[in-house]
């Protein structure tokens, strides 16, 4: 049974490998991208805190992105507005 | 049965394509009708009724009875006008003095081997026997009563639905035909022959033990009372109906209630319904008796704590404690300690209310839907790839494929209507391969075999689907001018150099998938060459660590070749819920308002913020996984549960009722204590589908009417609840009608933009988007190009799943659902459904069982990482060595105790499909059992009234 913390780490790694094939820069920016389109605030902070010595190189790198971006807005190839209407 | 004001026209429609119009002349008057019509037909539609008996428009013409004899100018003898197909000019007369002999001689035969009981008999006035005997004027049977019959024949009541009695029954044979060629199960067969004829479910066996699936096909086709509801037997025979949705799978089937005054008596499949034209299964046909049952909850109520009994209250104490806790709780713990969960088996009115209820009013976007737990996936996959979250095609589509990929589904027990037209179109010829560990019915039933069928291994759907992506783009199967036009071509580059790579071949992959590539290089070929391809999958497929890859890989596939935006094709989602769909569409997920808009679109939240007067929080909120961690740390402390059981539903049992423990004030609206209730600290009692007004959008993305058949149990509908509960919030929501919600969502969802109740009332239902360009809907999606644009193309990497098997837990588990039971079962369980399946099982291949000495029958410990329960071994074949699986309907099982934390990366969907388990002999039931049924016992205590 994880802890929240062991959680959220483990939720990170999970997205950071799943779009590893798209290159490690590309996947991190796709991973910061998804956090920040998909987890509540306190879940994003959490993970900000952390000492990302758990996190694999991708996630760390995907949360060092969304550190520096401060307060993100959510704009990733996951949730693109414009082109993802469903207007039909 | 007669359908209750509604013309059976005696055959079906020509089936000719670009049928010619024929002008023919019947008993004087013209009729135009297209090439290929029956004269019954053509005479029906031209008003006038022919007699007959073994004809019904639902089925083929077969020309038996021989009552629906007619003259035709120049043609010698009397055609039967069933089996006759109009011609130019031809002259038809169906009234005639030899006509009159003829079928009156007929008569004379089938009323020597009746009952005279009409008085008496349930059918009375509801009996086309009857209707034709008056018809034809007859007064008189010249062979007499006395000579051989079948009247001394045993009544079969095994079905707890419909009985059989064999001296009504004419052996016209539609009960067989309707068994055979609308539901395809072919249980029934006229057994003898000549005056020894009778009919007979699988060999001679009673209606229960047989193969009958108890659709109900057969009691609908009968002309006479030989196969009748019981409902009717008992009530009597309806005398209106309100045409309304079924509230079970997310098929979408659409009934006629059949009422005598404001009793229900039966509910009978709308021939109109565009979902299920005119087909049922045994849930939505027969599986409505918990509407009335005793264990209904039909006053609110509260209580201090879950330990407390619970105390009957009126509703403004009831909704006034929610709002009171609610905005306790938020003052002095956040603003996003609260939040509220949607459900899928209520309105889109109503799920539309309790996301903008917890927007508008909570002020936060901490609300999920149990769509997290079957097909967020969907939603994330098929936006990423097609621009949308939703399936493509219509059901009437399938019978355009010329192959159909059926994955992680079995739609023979979760969506059986529409299973039944598969089957329909595998029979005309069309082709199949089925991808499941397990050998579902449609591998191998009557008249239905897979050309190939895929085991592979729980867990590894992206290594199989790109292995097919490899074969594809190898063997130069790849659909080049339609990616060229209509797909981004630097992102198809990308995937075809990813999938082409040998580490993604069937021959590499063969390990991890157990799939023979061999089978797996044929099944792609087909898939790619075999014509227009539709696939349609379940939570098989979601329900994985990779659900959302895996979804993403079949868009991927369909898009390579060619196989999105025509009728025969597609990707499609089978829904688990009735809506699913809608509840997703309304907004229901943390991160989107209604039409998958995101929160933080500005010009979207602008939007909201305008019409609902309030400024709106741009942060996605927690999904239900989340919610309950955060619980368990204090930073979450209230919920409000609308018509869902996550306690019974969710993974990880333990987990959940921590989470729910934990809380301050747990709301559950729903129709019964359900397991979730025994932590609530307020119960608001729901009202069933029958009783209320509102919508519901089916797996294909129709929107369907609900029409309240009886007034609500609980004295209010669940949409006037939530608005209650908005009012004491201090909003000003003030909703007359459901319509008016409605409304309101087609002001602020651009998909939603033509969908009005006027609409509705107009088309019979409108799948969306329904906008100013497609005002009646959008049967096929991706027409004329992507709804994000360029289809766009995703490498799916294949990433194990983080639960292995191993020596302590050698076995892997999967769950699903089974054809009489639905969901967490509180509605089925609380019906004669329970007589199919009144426990769940656990089912396992016979080596595997072998190998721990158990037997069929025996009583096993079932136990993972998460937690063990018991239930009884189902030893079969129908699961591979090392796999097991059983259903989750029953809370004394709680499957769930089993399934881990482990989750879909994209959306946290859990993965029920992949659990590592040891499978053991066992005396009786686990310690959680016992402890969690006394507990339950306790928590559904309510505290007498006192007297006044």
């Amino acid at each position: 049974m994880m802890t929240p913390d062991e959680r959220l780490v483990y939720m990170a790694n999970q997205i950071a490998r799943n779009l590893a094939a798209r290159g490690d820069e590309a996947a991190a920016l796709a991973t910061a991208d998804h956090i920040a389109a998909f987890w509540d605030p306190h879940m994003r902070e959490r993970i900000m805190a952390d000492d990302r010595a758990a996190l694999d190189p991708i996630a760390a790198r995907a949360i060092a992105l969304l550190r520096r971006r401060g307060d993100p807005g959510a704009q990733s190839a996951a949730t693109v507005f414009a082109g993802g209407a469903d207007a039909g | 049965m007669a359908w209750l004001g509604e013309i059976d026209l005696g055959t079906r429609a020509s089936a000719l394509p670009d049928a010619r119009m024929v002008t023919l002349t019947i008993d004087g008057a013209t009729v135009e009708v297209p090439e290929g019509t029956s004269i019954m037909r053509a005479a029906a539609l031209g008003g006038t009724s022919i007699p007959k008996l073994c004809a019904t428009d639902n089925l083929e013409a077969f020309g038996s009875c021989r009552v629906c004899l007619v003259e035709v100018e120049g043609r010698a003898g009397y055609p039967a006008s069933c089996t006759t197909p109009v011609t130019p000019g031809m002259v038809v007369r169906t009234q005639s003095e030899r006509l009159t002999q003829l079928r009156r001689g007929v008569m004379e035969l089938y009323i020597s081997d009746h009952p005279l009981d009409c008085l008496t008999c349930s059918a009375n006035g509801d009996c086309e026997l009857q209707d034709v005997a008056g018809a034809v004027g007859l007064r008189d049977v010249r062979y007499g009563y006395e000579g051989a019959n079948h009247l001394a024949a045993d009544k079969d009541e095994s079905n707890p639905y419909f009985a059989f009695d064999p001296t009504k029954c004419i052996v016209c044979s539609r009960c067989v035909r309707a068994c055979d060629e609308v539901q395809g199960t072919f249980a029934l067969t006229v057994e003898g022959r000549g005056f020894d004829s009778v009919i007979a479910a699988s060999q001679s066996e009673d209606f229960l033990s047989s193969e009958c699936v108890s659709c109900g096909a057969c009691v609908q086709a009968c002309p006479t009372s030989a196969l009748i509801e019981k409902s009717v037997e008992a009530i009597g025979t309806p005398d209106r109906a309100v045409v309304t949705t079924c509230a079970y799978c997310g098929v979408g089937c659409t009934f006629r209630a059949e009422l005598r005054g404001e009793q229900l008596v039966r509910m009978v499949p709308w021939k109109e319904g565009k979902a299920n034209r005119g087909h049922s299964c045994v849930k939505g046909r027969f599986a409505w008796g918990y509407a009335n049952h005793a264990e209904r909850i039909l006053n609110p109520m509260i209580r201090e704590s879950i330990d407390q009994p619970w105390r009957e209250v009126s509703w403004a104490e009831a909704i006034g404690r929610v709002a009171s806790e609610f905005r306790r709780i938020q003052a002095e713990h956040g603003r996003r300690a609260v939040g509220g969960i949607t459900s899928s088996r209520c309105t889109n009115e109503e799920t539309y209310l309790v996301q903008k209820l917890i927007r508008q009013g909570f002020g936060n976007n901490n609300v999920d839907t149990c769509a997290r737990v079957c097909h967020s996936p969907t939603g994330y996959g098929l936006k990423t790839t097609f621009g949308t979250s939703a399936g493509t095609q219509d059901f009437d589509s399938v019978m355009a494929a010329d192959v159909m990929m059926v994955i992680g589904a079995n739609p023979t027990d979760g969506h059986p209507v529409f299973a039944s037209r598969m089957k329909q179109r595998l029979r005309q010829g069309a082709r199949l391969i089925v991808v499941d560990p397990r050998r579902t019915d449609l591998v191998r039933s009557a008249h239905i075999e897979a050309d190939h069928h895929l085991p592979l291994q729980p867990g590894t759907n992206v290594a199989l689907l790109t292995a097919m992506a490899h074969v594809v783009v190898t063997e130069g199967l790849v659909d080049e001018d339609y990616v060229r036009a209509r797909c981004d071509l630097e992102a198809f580059a990308e995937w075809a150099a990813f999938v082409a790579e040998e580490a993604r071949s069937p021959e590499a992959t063969e390990a991890l998938t157990r799939v023979p590539a061999a089978d797996l290089r044929a099944a792609a070929r087909l898939y790619a060459t075999g014509g227009r391809a539709a696939i349609y999958y379940g939570l098989g497929v979601t329900e994985h660590s990779q659900g959302s890859s895996t979804v993403i890989a079949i868009a991927n596939l369909a898009m390579a070749t060619g196989n999105v935006g025509l009728e025969g094709a597609g990707v499609n989602p089978l829904r688990g819920q009735n809506n699913v769909q809608g509840a997703c569409d309304m907004g229901s997920f943390p991160h989107e308002y209604s039409g998958y808009r995101h929160v933080a679109d500005a010009e979207t939240r602008a939007l909201f913020e305008a019409a609902w007067g309030v400024e709106l929080d741009p942060e996605p909120g927690l999904r239900i996984p989340n919610m309950l961690d955060a619980a368990t740390e204090g930073r979450f402390r209230a919920l409000y549960v609308q018509g869902e059981d996550i306690l019974q539903s969710d993974p990880n049992t333990q987990h959940v009722a921590a989470g729910l423990a934990a809380m301050e004030c747990v709301v559950v609206q729903d129709l019964f204590l359900n397991e979730t209730a025994n932590y609530a600290h307020v119960f608001l009692p729901g009202s069933t589908f029958l009783e209320k007004d509102g919508t519901f959008t089916n797996a294909e993305r129709r929107i369907q009417r609900v029409r309240r058949v009886m007034e609500p149990k609980n004295g209010l509908a669940d949409w006037e609840i939530v608005q209650a509960v908005a009012q004491a919030l201090d909003l000003d929501w003030n909703y007359a009608h459901p319509s008016e919600i409605m409304d309101e969502i087609a002001r602020l969802t651009p998909t939603f933009a033509r969908v009005s109740y006027d609409a509705l009332e107009a088309h019979g239902s409108l799948q969306w988007p329904a906008t100013d360009a497609t005002p009646t809907g959008t049967p096929t999606m991706h027409l004329d190009g992507f709804v994000r644009g360029k289809g766009h193309f995703v490498v799916t990497d294949y990433i194990p799943t983080d639960e292995k098997t191993g020596p302590r837990y050698p076995l892997l588990l999967t769950t699903g659902r089974i054809l009489s039971h639905y969901n967490v079962g509180a509605q089925t369980r609380r019906t004669e459904n329970v007589a199919w399946h009144p426990e769940d099982r656990l089912e396992i291949h016979p080596s595997d069982a072998e190998n721990r000495g158990l037997r069929d029958g025996d009583w096993v410990t079932l136990k993972s990482r998460a937690g063990e329960t018991t239930l009884r071994a189902l030893v079969t074949e129908r699961v591979a060595p090392g796999v097991v699986y059983t259903t989750f309907h029953h809370p004394v099982t709680q499957a769930n105790v089993i399934t881990t934390d482990y989750s879909d990366w994209a959306t946290n969907c859990p993965e029920y499909k992949v659990t590592a388990v040891q499978v053991s002999a066992s005396n009786g039931p686990s310690d959680w059992q016992e402890a969690y049924a006394r507990q339950a016992e306790r928590a559904r205590r309510i505290e007498p009234v006192a007297a006044e």
